[in-house]
């Protein structure tokens, strides 16, 4: 038995039946999540690159398909943005009491509740922020708008539904909260016990034991939360879309309603009403959305490596 | 030395170990003393319950950092100052989910009976009950169909990417797309779907397989990276054991290692099943709306929970009396409470789960 081992080890001998049965199969499923992948932007290519040259009237009152889609990609970004800038602080945060401030009897609630939270349906949190969070938030748009009209942001005038993309961007926010918090939390948690007991012995407040031992053993890891969380937010639809009431082009005025509607929003909004020749522009809209997460991930991933590379060194 | 040293010392203080410190009591002392301070303006000015808690946060924020500051230095006042963000933070995020929590028991409960549950919307007449059995069953069979697919595929292919490709190049291709995979927006796995099954049956074509497709490739990733990183946190020494003892690497992945790892498995692929339980858009397009029951996975239009309360609540009909909540608007919130209810069971099972198979860490 043992010199099977041995030599399976060195691969020299020819592995047993379950062994080269079992390990096809887990091969097999490793080019089927490539396979799945590369579908996806073939079948987008094959349905969507038609909608890139249609005669003008497809594309409502722009003449050409980039004038058709740069005010939805710029909702989306934005929306986006606005999540991230929210909800990355707050997220951090949220995991540092779990995982380092809080004692563990309150600790396990939170993280209990947050983790119940991540599975809210985003539809839910759409039908929420429609009918509690945009009513609530509308009086003090029209504040900002009186007394904060001067910075571009605030312009007004204010939206009288509440119906905004600062609205929606801060339904987004809290619906990514949870995946970055619990994301970070996990990390946070891994620390070695030992790093952080020889900075705390080396007479650290808790907060530079977090600084020094905590963010360098776990910035990957916080990379990465806010990676899930941005894609999340750039590909979010139905919030967006119960949410936002679209205006028309680009603005960085987020209290009225003259901001564009995202990508994915556009297209639950607009996909039942459209003939075959406007389905397939709206489906090269979602390559445009699929090629910026690809390429959001792409830069996510580039730093995390980096970072861990560091982190060995 | 000590001879030469002991003159000098003449403050009993100075031998002192530890630097000053605020007394334990303080934060606490701080707070209320913060929240009286803010009552003041407040009730002067007449504002409400929520700039009153917003006015003594931020008194408690300058006011401990700067005793600090005093009595400890910099170093003490920073991390006084960072101990209450963190926890402002905590309280910050935890408002909007109890509000929501709050608004869906509070609207949806009303709404919820036995009609509700056993009926579809399908009526052959205007005053028939109506209910969302319809999307229960529309819910549940296309997430097992989404799950069916998923589950297998991704645990055979965290197995492949941790215990065999090691190093390897392909595995590193699949681990970079897996990530690409996880930011796939949920619309665009819809679209996938949408093209795939229109191309291959039709414009028209409709079904929930599609649905579950559009949804096992939102999955995959999920599970695929939470079964990663669990048998990453597998001990080698558990392996290697296992090996010594003569066992075949399958058996030692199947016996040793996946039940070491099982319980976070469970919880990764019950975050999964919870995640696409609430998908909308994807079904929303391909799996499409309809009113009557419908129990075959491979044919015809199936309605979810959530295609149901997006659709209730964008065309909610007109309200019976004016000015009240219209049918369509109630109905969203009950089945928003369901779909909640669901979401928050199967969270708990995995819990349970996840704690009975949980290997024994000693910590």
């Amino acid at each position: 038995m043992a010199t099977t081992v041995v030599a399976e080890d060195t691969g020299r001998a020819r592995p047993r039946l379950g062994d080269r049965v079992f390990s096809r199969l887990a091969l097999a499923a490793g080019i089927a999540i490539l396979a799945a992948l590369a579908g996806v932007f073939i079948f987008l290519a094959i349905e969507g690159v038609p909608g890139l040259s249609k005669p003008a009237e497809f594309y409502g009152s722009a003449t050409s398909f980039w004038g058709y889609v740069a005010p939805l990609l710029f909702g989306t970004v934005l929306a986006a943005v606005i999540a991230l800038v929210v909800a990355v602080p707050l997220a951090w945060g949220v995991a540092l009491v779990v995982s380092h401030y809080a004692p563990k009897s309150i600790a396990t609630p939170i993280a209990y509740v947050i983790d119940l939270l991540a599975a809210v349906p985003s539809v839910v949190f759409g039908l929420w922020g429609i009918s509690v969070l945009a009513r609530e938030l509308q009086p003090a748009y029209v504040w900002l708008d009186e007394n904060m009209g001067w910075l571009p942001f605030f312009a007004g005038p204010a939206s009288g539904t509440g119906r905004t993309i600062l609205t929606a961007g801060l339904v987004l926010a809290i619906m990514i909260l949870p995946i970055i918090t619990a994301i970070s939390r996990e990390v946070f948690a891994q620390t070695p016990r030992l790093h952080e007991e020889a900075a705390l012995a080396l007479g650290a407040t808790r907060w530079e034991m977090i600084r020094m031992a905590v963010f360098p053993y776990a910035r990957s890891g916080m990379v990465s939360a806010v990676m899930l969380g941005l894609g999340r937010a750039l590909g979010e639809t139905m919030a967006v879309a119960m949410v936002l009431s679209p205006g028309g082009g680009i603005s960085l005025n987020l209290i009225s309603s003259s901001n564009p509607a995202s990508i994915a929003s556009n297209i639950a909004a607009n996909y039942k009403e459209g003939t075959p020749g406007k389905i397939q522009v709206l489906i090269a809209t979602g390559l445009v959305l699929f090629l910026v997460t690809f390429l959001v991930n792409f830069a996510a991933r580039w730093i995390v490596t980096r970072s861990e590379r560091k982190l060995h060194r | 030395m000590s001879v030469t040293t002991a003159p000098v010392r003449t403050a009993p203080e100075a031998v002192s170990f530890t630097a000053a410190r605020l007394p334990r009591i303080a934060p606490a002392l701080v707070a209320v003393v913060a929240v009286a301070a803010a009552a003041l303006p407040v009730l002067l000015l007449g504002w409400g319950p929520v700039a009153w808690a917003i006015l003594s946060a931020l008194v408690f924020l300058v006011a401990l950092p700067v005793w600090a500051g005093v009595v400890e230095g910099r170093r003490g006042a920073t991390d006084r100052l960072m101990t209450g963000l963190v926890w402002t933070a905590c309280a910050i995020a935890v408002v909007p989910l109890a509000s929501l929590l709050w608004t869906v028991v509070d609207r949806g409960l009303p709404r919820i009976s036995s009609t509700f549950l056993t009926f579809s919307m399908y009526r052959t007449s205007l005053d028939q009950e109506v209910g969302i059995y319809h999307a229960l069953i529309g819910t549940l069979l296309i997430t097992i169909g989404a799950a069916v697919i998923s589950v297998p595929i991704g645990i055979m292919a965290a197995i492949y990417l941790i215990e065999y490709g090691k190093g390897s190049r392909l595995a590193g291709w699949i681990t970079f797309l897996v990530d690409v995979m996880t930011g796939i927006p949920s619309i665009v796995a819809g679209l996938f779907a949408f093209s795939v099954f229109i191309l291959l049956f039709g414009p028209s074509y409709r079904s929930g397989i599609g649905g579950s497709v559009a949804l096992s490739l939102l999955m995959i990733p999920v599970v695929v990276r939470s079964t990663e990183e669990m048998l990453r946190l597998v001990p080698a020494d558990l392996r290697e054991a296992s090996y010594a003892l003569g066992v075949p690497k399958w058996r030692t992945i199947v016996k040793v290692v996946l039940p070491t790892a099982l319980g976070g498995i469970v919880t990764g692929v019950t975050l999964a099943i919870a995640r696409v339980v609430g998908e909308t858009a994807p079904l929303l397009l391909i799996a499409g709306l309809t009113t009557r029951t419908n129990f075959n996975l491979f044919d015809g239009r199936m309605t979810t929970l959530p295609v149901l309360i997006y659709t209730q609540n964008a065309n909610p009909g007109i309200a019976e009396t004016p000015g009240g909540t219209p049918p369509g608007v109630e109905i969203a919130w009950g089945a928003a409470l369901v779909l909640i209810v669901i979401v928050m069971l199967l969270n708990l099972v995995a819990r349970v789960i996840g704690r009975i198979f949980a290997p024994k860490t000693g910590h």
